[in-house]
């Protein structure tokens, strides 16, 4: 699927976000995100990555500029960068939580949450506490709690910053085949060239002070265990790395 | 069973190396029983006045133990009113304050004279000393709760009710319980210097009025018999309190956790 035939889902024009403290994180932003897109929001700490983000998912009013859902606003998952999961409660309830907010009987959901559980690799876990789980399987049931209430668009907050590489390269791998196979949206915050290479269609430089989107980078869907070894790979990371450094610059 | 033994054989250890020193102290000096008795003459007040303290130890521990439930009750009624606006709680909290800091052997007096029944007011006295710990835990958990978790349940749409029950009172369960242990004590506390200050007779007397009773008398060993059944019971009340923490905590907190090494 070529983004470009696309149509908008989201579009946000000349936004503006000044914090409470003054603090401008965002200025003259603009950017569309197009259904079954897989966009990185790549940049160093401070461009306001993360205030796109949170700003998509209506988390914060905008200061300045418009944000504009094509229809409707779609069904949105949120994955944060900590699993940000009830200590207190099961594995199961934690991702029955989008369900019971909307008043989604427990019987009802529990097929529903099984097969998240499933999906993420969790099946058989749905009685242990969060702690009792390894990082990697606490992202994945913070995956499983946003793919449970079936999202439209799935925006992620550099969900695997904290894990180690070998975690993060199966939990990627997991990740582009449920984008595959739910037709999600997703947009992904990261500061890896790497990893925002690996996984997406299409790369959004950002710059800090004041943020905006500095330059894009069209990549092919072509994605399997051989790419990240394959020349193509490099090629496309020493690009993506090279807009990255004159987005720090300017 | 390992565990066990290490937390009590130690303790247990030094309880009775303590008791045989004081006895033999005690026996070696020929001190009078109406200045110091030995742990053996306690125990043979204990026994001997059991009919008189025991019933005693009921009305004390009936006042403590309705002080703490009130405490429980009504602590959490008001942190959850102080949790809903921050005007609420910077409006009320300095009184909670002032009652917390007021001497309660002061207002105990003006409390007696007020309430008739002299049950409820021991009540009322226990309960200011000990409600504190309470309200200011639990309204320092309910504020708590994980951000990004409230930003969660916002996306997904959750209402107030919701977001109340579903995340800010679990989070604060471990805080509401660290506040129950100290009143727990405190109720005690509250409720023997209450009586202290009450001193009534008849047939409503708890421990406290024992041990002014037994000084009168200069019955030494039953003063010190009725200190004893005090320091017991808050003991009891303190290990039941943890034995509860334990239980409701030991899934999911650090609290409760062993670490590994």
């Amino acid at each position: 699927m070529r983004e470009g035939g696309a149509p908008a889902l989201v579009a946000l024009r000349g936004v503006e976000k000044v914090y409470s403290n003054g603090v401008q994180a965002l200025k003259g932003l603009d950017l569309t995100i197009r259904e079954g897109e897989f966009v990185s929001l790549l940049g160093p700490s401070g461009c306001g990555k993360s205030t796109v983000l949170r700003l998509i998912a209506g988390l914060g009013e905008l200061s300045g500029g418009t944000l504009e859902w094509s229809s409707v606003r779609h069904e949105i998952g949120f994955v944060f960068q900590d699993p940000t999961l009830m200590p207190w409660a099961t594995v199961f309830n934690n991702i029955y939580l989008p369900l019971r907010v909307r008043g989604v009987p427990r019987a009802q959901a529990a097929p529903r949450v099984e097969r998240a559980m499933q999906q993420v690799g969790l099946a058989g876990f749905g009685k242990a506490y969060p702690r009792e789980l390894s990082g990697g399987m606490r992202m994945r049931a913070s995956i499983a709690r946003s793919l449970v209430a079936e999202p439209k668009i799935l925006l992620m907050d550099e969900p695997f910053a904290a894990l180690d590489e070998i975690t993060r390269f199966r939990l990627n791998d997991d990740l582009l085949e449920l984008w595959a196979s739910q037709r999600w949206t997703v947009v992904f915050v990261t500061h890896s060239v790497f990893e925002s290479v690996y996984l997406s269609t299409r790369i959004l430089v950002m710059g800090a002070r004041p943020g905006s989107v500095r330059s894009e980078v069209m990549l092919e869907a072509r994605r399997d265990a051989s790419f990240r070894n394959s020349a193509e790979y490099a090629e496309q990371c020493r690009t993506v790395s090279a807009r990255l450094a004159e987005a720090m610059q300017a | 069973m390992k565990n066990f033994l290490v937390r009590f054989v130690p303790p247990t250890l030094v309880l009775i190396v303590g008791l045989a020193a004081w006895e033999i102290f005690v026996r070696r000096n020929a001190i009078p029983v109406y200045i110091l008795p030995g742990p053996v003459a306690i125990v043979q007040a204990l026994v001997r006045d059991w009919a008189t303290l025991y019933p005693s130890l009921l009305v004390t521990l009936a006042i403590t133990a309705g002080a703490l439930a009130a405490a429980t009750i009504l602590g959490v009624a008001i942190a959850v009113l102080f949790a809903q606006s921050k005007w609420v709680e910077l409006s009320f909290f300095p009184y909670a304050v002032i009652l917390q800091v007021t001497p309660v052997v002061a207002i105990a007096p003006l409390i007696i004279i007020w309430v008739k029944d002299t049950a409820a007011a021991l009540l009322i006295c226990a309960w200011i000393v000990s409600f504190f710990p309470i309200v200011s835990n639990t309204t320092l958990g309910l504020n708590s709760t994980d951000h990004n978790l409230l930003n969660l349940l916002q996306l997904y749409g959750a209402n107030r009710r919701q977001v109340f029950w579903y995340l800010r009172l679990p989070s604060a369960l471990p805080f509401f319980l660290g506040g129950l242990r100290i009143s727990g004590g405190l109720a005690l506390i509250g409720a023997v210097v209450a009586e202290f200050v009450a001193g009534s007779g008849g047939i409503q007397s708890g421990l406290a009025y024992r041990i002014l009773e037994a000084g009168y008398q200069l019955q030494i060993p039953r003063m010190f018999a009725a200190l004893f059944m005090i320091t017991g019971t808050g003991i009891l009340i303190f290990i039941l309190l943890t034995l509860v923490t334990h239980l409701a905590l030991r899934r999911w907190h650090e609290s409760a956790m062993k670490r590994e090494g």
